[in-house]
């Protein structure tokens, strides 16, 4: 009975979490801390920070990583389940909902102008996200090399992004053995 | 048949391929979306508005929109599962010995390599995407001495300062559209 419960409150509580927080990713860690940690008490502050590190070093969406997670602590298998499930079904009921709204208002002369300016901001957006992204890589030379060789290889080559996120992931790798042999 | 398990599969690919989340999904997406003729780069940047004013992570948003256009209700839940899985399985794997995994040198140094890669794509994605906005009939037309490029310059200086100031992204959209609207009226757009 108890397990039931705490999987309706994992699945309640990160549905209220995907509901409330917009542009997802680490936009939703304040809130998932507000509700794990100081309301339902299921994890700790350092325990967020643990997901956080964890859920950049895992494939996938950071949202979906921590519910992941957080819902695996409390209740198992269904409790990741369930947090899961939660998180997403506001996203998929809202957007299932406007993909109708927008397919009507394509041709509307107003809306096209004022997504004439929004690509625009958009793009501003962007700007913002790569430089956080910048700020928290790691600096230094092979970093720059690294940064510099993936833009122009995917900006000028015909080269598939998997091939680079590949490639990047085993240099970093074996530049880590070669420092940890010359380490020792 | 075949495109549900397109969807699928491609979204399982972005997701199994993409690291940080939200905005390191745009070069995968991009290029998944593009190969398929699921949506052009101009739908694509539109989206990314639509997904910055809805609540919910990016990855599911944009998984949802794009199955549901391909292949109904269904289609978007085949895209939804297909981005989410990766996720869910790795993690249902870490979070039992996560304090081995977070300390493992190679997972560390793959992570040294991932970020500055994600870097660096989402530049090219940038730049790519500019283009559509900026040069929106192709590289060589002429678009300097129109008033309708420096009009979106102008939107994205002023959407800059404002995003660096930390104005709300919904805002920032908000106020761009208005100034699209108002743009479009006086037959700039």
């Amino acid at each position: 009975m108890k397990q039931i419960q705490s999987i309706i409150s994992l699945f309640l509580t990160f549905m209220k979490i995907g509901l409330f927080t917009f542009g997802g990713g680490y936009a939703m860690i304040p809130l998932i801390q507000r509700e794990t940690v100081d309301n339902k008490k299921w994890i700790s502050d350092k325990d967020i920070l643990e997901i956080v590190a964890i859920a950049e070093s895992t494939p996938g969406p950071i949202a979906i990583n921590a519910a992941t997670f957080i819902g695996y602590r409390v209740g198992g298998f269904l409790g990741a389940l369930a947090a899961t499930v939660g998180v997403m079904l506001p996203s998929i009921t809202i957007i299932a909902s406007i993909s109708y709204v927008l397919a009507a208002f394509r041709n509307v002369v107003w809306i096209q102008y004022a997504f004439k300016g929004i690509r625009a901001g958009v793009l501003a957006l962007i700007v913002k996200a790569l430089w956080s992204m910048y700020k928290q890589s790691p600096k230094g030379i092979f970093s720059y090399l690294i940064m510099f060789g993936a833009f122009a290889v995917t900006a000028f080559l015909p080269v598939n992004v998997v091939f680079v996120i590949l490639f990047c992931a085993a240099a970093g790798i074996l530049r880590t053995l070669i420092i940890g042999r010359r380490g020792k | 048949m075949m495109i549900y398990f397109d969807l699928f599969l491609t979204f399982l690919k972005i997701g199994l391929f993409t690291f940080g989340g939200g905005y390191a999904m745009l070069p995968m997406i991009q290029e998944e979306v593009a190969a398929h003729g699921w949506l052009n780069k101009r739908e694509l940047i539109d989206f990314i508005a639509v997904s910055e004013s809805t609540p919910g992570p990016f990855a599911v948003n944009i998984a949802t929109f794009v199955g549901m256009r391909t292949g109904g209700i269904f289609g978007g839940l085949c895209a939804t599962l297909g981005v989410i899985l990766p996720s869910f399985v790795i993690i249902l794997i870490v979070a039992r010995s996560y304090q081995k995994f977070k300390s493992n040198k190679l997972v560390n140094g793959a992570m040294n390599g991932l970020k500055p890669a994600v870097v660096g794509l989402i530049a090219a994605a940038l730049l790519s995407l500019a283009q559509t906005v900026f040069v929106p009939a192709g590289l060589n037309t002429v678009v300097f001495g129109t008033a309708q490029f420096y009009v979106t310059l102008g939107i994205f200086v002023a959407a800059i300062v404002l995003a660096f100031k930390k104005f709300h992204p919904i805002l920032i959209i908000m106020l761009s559209a208005v100034i699209g609207v108002i743009a479009g009226l006086i037959g700039i757009f």
